[in-house]
């Protein structure tokens, strides 16, 4: 039985990838310490723990870490089998297409992030907000496909394509805040748009992902720290 | 209602690294499949159905159901298929290990040496450098063991083995030589040769360097 030392996760909480291993950890009702990661400058925990991307999360368990957010949650779901509820689904061709979709997630939504946050063009961010709404509509009818009529990806349960599409829900929230533009429609996208809450009012994920008005205040604080180590003074 | 048609189909390019992956898991585990060479200017109406989400290949039809995207690939053919070696290992945390290192290969290798084999001048020796970083870190991971998988010959062993054939290519086109550089990574390159899969799977360097070579006079070169 796992103890709370056991188990730490590093990482901050802003950080959708850090949610992903939390919201897992928590599903399966696991106790961890939370070591929170100074965002200004890398641990030497962090360097000596990940040192191929020296990159948050990092998962410590008995020790070892474990690295790469999708890979902690499949890990997670691997050595807790036995609590909880399962993450991934039990049939393998199931398992390998929430793999698919949560490798879709990833290569369609970080990166149109910093693009609509930051200081792009008019022109760029328009792209970056069109394939990024073109990406949501995809996974409606992804959503339509595997729920069954349930209510999560997974079925009754949040499972793993859940959590790697409701890690990114703050931020999404923040960015609409941010870059006045619209993600979570209701018109274009019903489905999602209540799975977006009925995800985020979970017991396992309502104290992990931020409020939007603090992801907006940390985005805030990054892009002021961003552009002063930008300025021609420094 | 159709039934759907029994049997393990690849959809796959002769050149890719990726669908050799799945060669390579497919051999190890003895599976009789049908491969199907895709023409990537004219994709089939099979491959664009199996895979409507980005139209690549490889992707297997197992019993009519399509899975794609390679390393995924070859996890399912590890679960679905016993055969007499495990692709993965059994411990969750050699399996999180295993799968960390295969992801990386996917990240770095592939577009890295596509930038070495598209650049020219400056861009070309910033190319090498890089890739030649990503193969010595590769090196540290595999150390002094076999295979990447220790004993094992697993998931990173069949994610980085279709880019040895490579190796000429990039060491013809970049100027260095990865025997020099990563004595042990080369070492490992031959050592899974004698692996019957692999050896059935992989091209001789020369057809991938003519084929690079014909590639870069047409793009690169002009």
């Amino acid at each position: 039985m796992a103890t709370k030392q056991d188990v730490k996760v590093l990482g901050w909480s802003a950080s959708p990838f850090v949610a992903r291993a939390r919201i897992a950890l928590n599903l399966k009702g696991i106790e961890y310490e939370f070591l929170n990661e100074d965002l200004g400058r890398k641990s030497d925990l962090l360097l000596k723990s990940n040192p191929v991307y020296k990159k948050v999360p990092v998962l410590f368990h008995g020790g070892k870490p474990v690295c790469e957010s999708l890979l902690i949650v499949q890990y997670i779901d691997e050595v807790w089998a036995d609590s909880g509820l399962p993450i991934l689904p039990a049939d393998a061709y199931d398992r390998a297409v929430a793999r698919f979709w949560a490798a879709y997630i990833d290569d369609k939504l970080p990166n149109q992030t910093p693009v609509l946050l930051g200081e792009a063009d008019e022109a760029t961010k328009a792209e970056a907000l069109q394939q990024m709404s073109a990406a949501l509509q995809q996974l409606e009818e992804v959503f339509e496909k595997c729920s069954e009529g349930k209510s999560f990806f997974g079925g009754d349960t949040i499972g793993y394509v859940d959590i790697s599409l409701g890690s990114y829900l703050g931020w999404m929230k923040a960015m609409e805040k941010i870059a006045g533009i619209k993600l979570l429609d209701e018109e274009k996208i019903p489905r999602l748009v209540k799975w977006a809450e009925r995800f985020c009012s979970s017991d396992a994920v309502k104290e992990v992902i931020p409020e939007v008005d603090q992801l907006v205040e940390f985005s805030n604080v990054l892009r002021a720290a961003f552009n002063a180590a930008a300025s021609p003074s420094n | 209602m159709a039934v759907p048609e029994k049997g393990v189909k690849l959809l796959d390019s002769w050149i890719s690294p990726f669908g050799q992956r799945c060669r390579i898991a497919l051999a190890e585990k003895e599976v009789e499949y049908e491969y199907n060479e895709e023409d990537l200017s004219k994709k089939s109406d099979l491959l664009l159905k199996s895979n409507p989400v980005h139209k690549k290949i490889p992707v297997i039809i197992h019993d009519g159901k399509s899975i794609c995207e390679s390393l995924i690939i070859v996890e399912y053919i590890d679960e679905v298929f016993p055969g007499k070696t495990n692709i993965l290992p059994s411990d969750p945390y050699a399996r999180s290990h295993a799968r960390f290192w295969a992801d990386f290969v996917d990240k770095k290798v592939y577009d890295s040496g596509s930038k070495l084999l598209k650049s020219k001048g400056k861009e070309l020796e910033e190319a090498n450098k890089e890739l030649i970083g990503i193969f010595k870190t590769l090196e540290t991971e595999l150390g002094e063991k076999k295979y990447f998988g220790d004993d094992a010959f697993g998931l990173v062993d069949i994610a980085f083995a279709p880019f040895t054939s490579w190796f000429y290519t990039f060491e013809a086109f970049g100027g260095f030589s990865v025997e020099e550089e990563c004595p042990k990574l080369a070492a490992w390159g031959k050592r899974i040769k004698e692996r019957e899969s692999v050896a059935k799977s992989l091209h001789e360097p020369s057809k991938v360097y003519d084929l690079f070579s014909e590639i870069r006079k047409k793009f690169v070169d002009a």
